[in-house]
This record gives structure tokens, sequence and C-alpha cells, in this order.
């Protein structure tokens, strides 16, 4: 029980230990500003600038979960094509390597000589960064089902499309949950990589803005509101993860 | 009287074997109407090859496969089977488990719905002749190895099979799991009637269940030796201490061991 206890009390004890001790070491080496604020300025600042982060965080979070959206949809049904087909598999994965492998920055100019500066450059990017992993672990789920089963059923006159619904999608949802939550940072990295260089309204642009007007305590500001974000969509991930699949995390490992 | 599983001059070679050799080879094999068939054979033999053969899974290079007086050409439809591991789906409770061929076969899959009270009363009725009475909601790794087998089989019976193919069911069990299992197995073959062909490595196994033994040769497969079982059912486990039953399991080693040194 005692170790229990430390182990939920660890990570508050950290994090405001690391804080207190950036505050300490700014204070005492009397950094300047400029390079590193104190955290106590940045709170400052988060709390000045409010309703402007508060509106461009908004705007992040919704292209990042439009484009998440687009990447689950997607990637699950690419995942069931290229799971049940070992040729379609074969056949379209060195494209698909080759496209991940593409820093989606380079893709950015591209998203805007066709859909121009606003809305869908950021959603587009966050999409097609996070798409791959939800791709590849599905694929992996269904394409891994146990021989002896999938005997079972064909026997029994179960069509392709019986066995993959009926035991490779579901078995392949801790595979998917898994994936979800590197996915929502990858689309989160995406949409404020659109944001700062297509857009005029985010916490990307807000960035960038601020940084060339060398405004250092907005940039700051703006650096802890996107962690912030990024901690809740994790684990709202991490919670959907924990709910759908219990049946797979019964081991004494995760536990 | 027509055989109901007849295997006749069937060779067969996988399409992805390496080295293009037949897994089965000039196999002639009948089994009849609602009796209990047991192959044993040493290992690699293409006993597993067999179990697809006759349920569909695999069609014939050479020879032909009739089930039921049908010559078969797709999955049969009528077939249980059940493997040496239990295969049971994580996420779904056992009896979810057990009903799952319902949602493939038909007339099941589109009753499954609309008369769901009656099979499950079905199913729990063949959990109890297993001894699993009411363990239907527990998953089925909260069941032991032995339970989780008993389960298998359940879901192989549920649909009323014709043919029920066991590949080793009792092989990953230790022997006094093995042996009430056995007993479970025999009062379901004397309860439902199903022809059944138990693929199996254990000679005591084979002699206590069937009525007939055929011993395969090594690799490629053939049938060797056929010998018909002749103890009076219902047969008790005391039968296995009998000095009849040493003599026919020594004599069924014997015809393994010749086919291993034939290979």
């Amino acid at each position: 029980m005692k170790t229990k206890n430390q182990l939920a009390l660890a990570p508050w004890v950290f994090t405001i230990g690391f804080f207190a001790l950036w505050e300490l070491l700014c204070h005492v080496l009397k950094i300047s500003s400029f390079i590193l604020p104190a955290p106590s300025t940045i709170l400052h600042a988060v709390w000045e600038y409010r309703s402007q982060l508060a509106y461009h965080a908004m705007h992040t979070l919704w292209m990042t979960l439009a484009g998440f959206g687009l990447a689950v949809g997607f990637g699950l049904l690419l995942g069931m094509v290229l799971g049940s087909s070992r040729l379609i598999n074969a056949g379209s994965y060195p494209l698909l390597v080759g496209f991940n492998s593409i820093p989606k920055v380079a893709v950015v100019p591209i998203l805007v000589f066709w859909f121009g500066v606003g809305w869908v450059p950021p959603v587009m990017t966050a999409f097609l960064i996070s798409f791959f992993p939800i791709v590849v672990n599905v694929a992996t789920g269904i394409s891994t089902v146990e021989p002896e089963m999938e005997d079972v059923l064909r026997a029994l006159g179960a069509s392709k499309r019986d066995i993959v619904f009926k035991v490779g999608l579901p078995r392949a949802m801790p595979y998917f949950f898994g994936s979800l939550k590197v996915a929502i940072t990858l689309a989160y990295v995406g949409s404020v990589i659109g944001e700062q260089n297509a857009s005029n309204v985010g916490i990307g642009n807000l960035l960038t803005r601020a940084s060339a007007a060398f405004e250092v305590p907005l940039v700051w500001a703006a650096l802890v509101v996107l962690a912030v974000l990024g901690v809740v969509m994790y684990a709202i991930t991490a919670y959907a993860e924990r709910s759908m699949t219990g049946w797979a995390q019964r081991s004494q490992m995760a536990a | 009287m027509k055989p109901f599983v007849d295997i006749h001059d069937v060779t067969h070679v996988y399409a992805r074997a390496e080295d293009g050799l037949p897994a089965v080879r000039n196999l002639n094999l009948k089994v009849n109407e609602g009796e209990f068939a047991a192959i044993v054979g040493p290992s690699g033999c293409g006993k597993s090859t067999l179990m697809k053969l006759a349920t569909g899974l695999q069609f014939p290079r050479e020879g032909s496969v009739i089930v039921d007086g049908r010559q078969v050409g797709a999955p049969v439809k009528l077939a249980g089977m059940a493997f040496q591991n239990p295969t049971m789906l994580p996420w779904r409770t056992t009896l979810a488990n057990i009903l799952l061929p319902l949602e493939i076969v038909e007339p099941h899959r589109s009753r499954l719905r609309r008369h769901k009270a009656e099979y499950v009363a079905k199913a729990e009725s063949l959990l109890a002749q297993v001894g699993l009475k009411g363990q239907g909601d527990k998953f089925p790794w909260q069941l032991s190895g032995g339970m989780q087998q008993r389960a298998s089989l359940c879901r192989a019976l549920i649909h009323e099979p014709k043919l029920l193919m066991l590949d080793e069911p009792f092989g990953a069990l230790d022997s006094f799991t093995r042996e009430e299992l056995w007993c479970v197995m025999r009062d379901l073959h004397a309860a439902q009637k199903v022809t059944i062909i138990l693929v199996t490595h254990d000679l005591r196994e084979a002699a206590f269940l069937a009525d007939r033994i055929f011993c395969m040769s090594a690799r490629p497969g053939r049938i060797v030796a056929e010998r018909a079982v002749e103890f009076p059912r219902p047969r008790e486990l005391e039968i296995t201490y009998s000095p009849e039953f040493s003599v026919l399991v020594h004599e069924l080693r014997g015809h393994i061991a010749q086919a291993r040194k034939a290979a």
C-alpha cells in the first residue's frame, strides 16, 4: 500500500520539483528572461495573453482532431485492406514506407499550392503525418490471426470478410489503440507545422508571429499551452485504450 | 453401408512446399457415419493435411474426397473442428465463443438474433455436458487449459456438425485432465451420434476412444494399417489397464515403429 501511494505521488513530486529547480536556477544564476524565462514569468505571460492563447489553442485543437479523425478512418480502412490481402500488402508497402519517410514539413508548400492558406493545410498535414502508424498496426493485428482459428471458421464456410470482422478486427484493437497514442501526438505536431507555415490562426501561427517580434515570454507561454494540450489529448486516448481493450491488459507486467 | 468420409487414392502437394514432396500419397480412408475413427502416426506424417482435405480447406492434387455423398470442392460447412490449442477469442466470454460458429454457418446465421435464447440454452446444456456448468460468463483466460479445451469442444459441436475433426485436442494437457476429457469425449460421441475423426499421437487415447484406428506412414503419408477396436461400449477407464488393451497398444506401437524406420 505504501509503495502504491508513493507511485501515485511520484509524478506530482517530480513535475513540481522540475519547475521549482528551474525557477531557482533562473534566479540564482540571474539568467536573462530573453534566454530562459523563469516558470513564474511564463505563467504570468500565459495569464496576460490568456484570451489570445485560448482562441489559438482551440483552433489548433480543432485542426489536430480533424486531421486525427481522418487518419483514424483512413488508417482503419487501409489497415483492413492490407491486413487481409497479402498481395496488396506486399505491393503497396514500398510506396507507403517511401511516403512516410518524407518529412511532412516538405509537403506543406504543396498543400498551399493546392488549397491556399487556411484551415486545410494544417488538417491535411496532421492527417498525413499520423495515419501511417494506424495502418501498420491494424494490418499487423489482422494478418496475425491464428491459422487454427482461421481454419475453424473457414471450415464452416466463413468468407474472408467474416474472418476480418469477427476475428481480425477485434484482435487488432489493442494494436489500434496503441497506435492511436502515437498518432495523436504526431497529428498534433502536424497541425502545428501546418499552422506555422500556412495559416493565419492557431498556436503554430502565434508562435511564428511571436518569435518574429521577439516576444519571448509569449513564445514560451505558447509552448506551455502546447505541452498541456498535448498531454490532455494523450491522456484521453490512453483512457480510451484502457476502457476499450481491457481484455488485452490482464498481464501482471501492465499492472 | 456407404462411407460418410471417403478419401480415395489421394495425393496432395502443398503449393508452398519447397521440396515439392507430397504431404500424402495414395491415401485411402473410409469412415462410416457415426463412427469414431482415430488416426495415429509418426510426427509430420500428414495427419493435419488429412484433416484439411476432409474439411475442404485443401483440395487434393490427385484422387477424390467425398464427404456425405458429395465431392468436396469447397469448405464442407458440416464440420466442427478442435485443435491442440483451444484458440478461444479473449475478448468474448466463453459462451460468446461457443456461439461463434452460429454467426457464420447457415441456417443459424440468419436465425441467431431472433432465437438467441434458444441457442444460449443449447450452449449452456453443452457446457453442462462437458462439466463446465455455469462457467459461460467467464472469459476464456479465466479458465484453466483443460477447461478451455472443454469449451473448445462445445464450440466445435454447437452447430450440430455431422463430422467432428479433432487434431490432437488433448495433447497439451496433463495426463489426469486428459483422461477426464477422454470420458467427456466418449459421452459426447454416445449422445450426439456424430462422426468423429481424431488425429493423435497418443496410442492409448486412440485405443480407448476409437471404433477403428488407422496408422499412417511417415511423409508422404498413407495408411499402412487399419485395426478395429472391439471393446464394447460404454467403455470405462479401467479397460485401459486390461491385458487386451495393452496388447492392442503394443501392436499399434509396432506399426508406428515400422513406419518411422521406413522413413
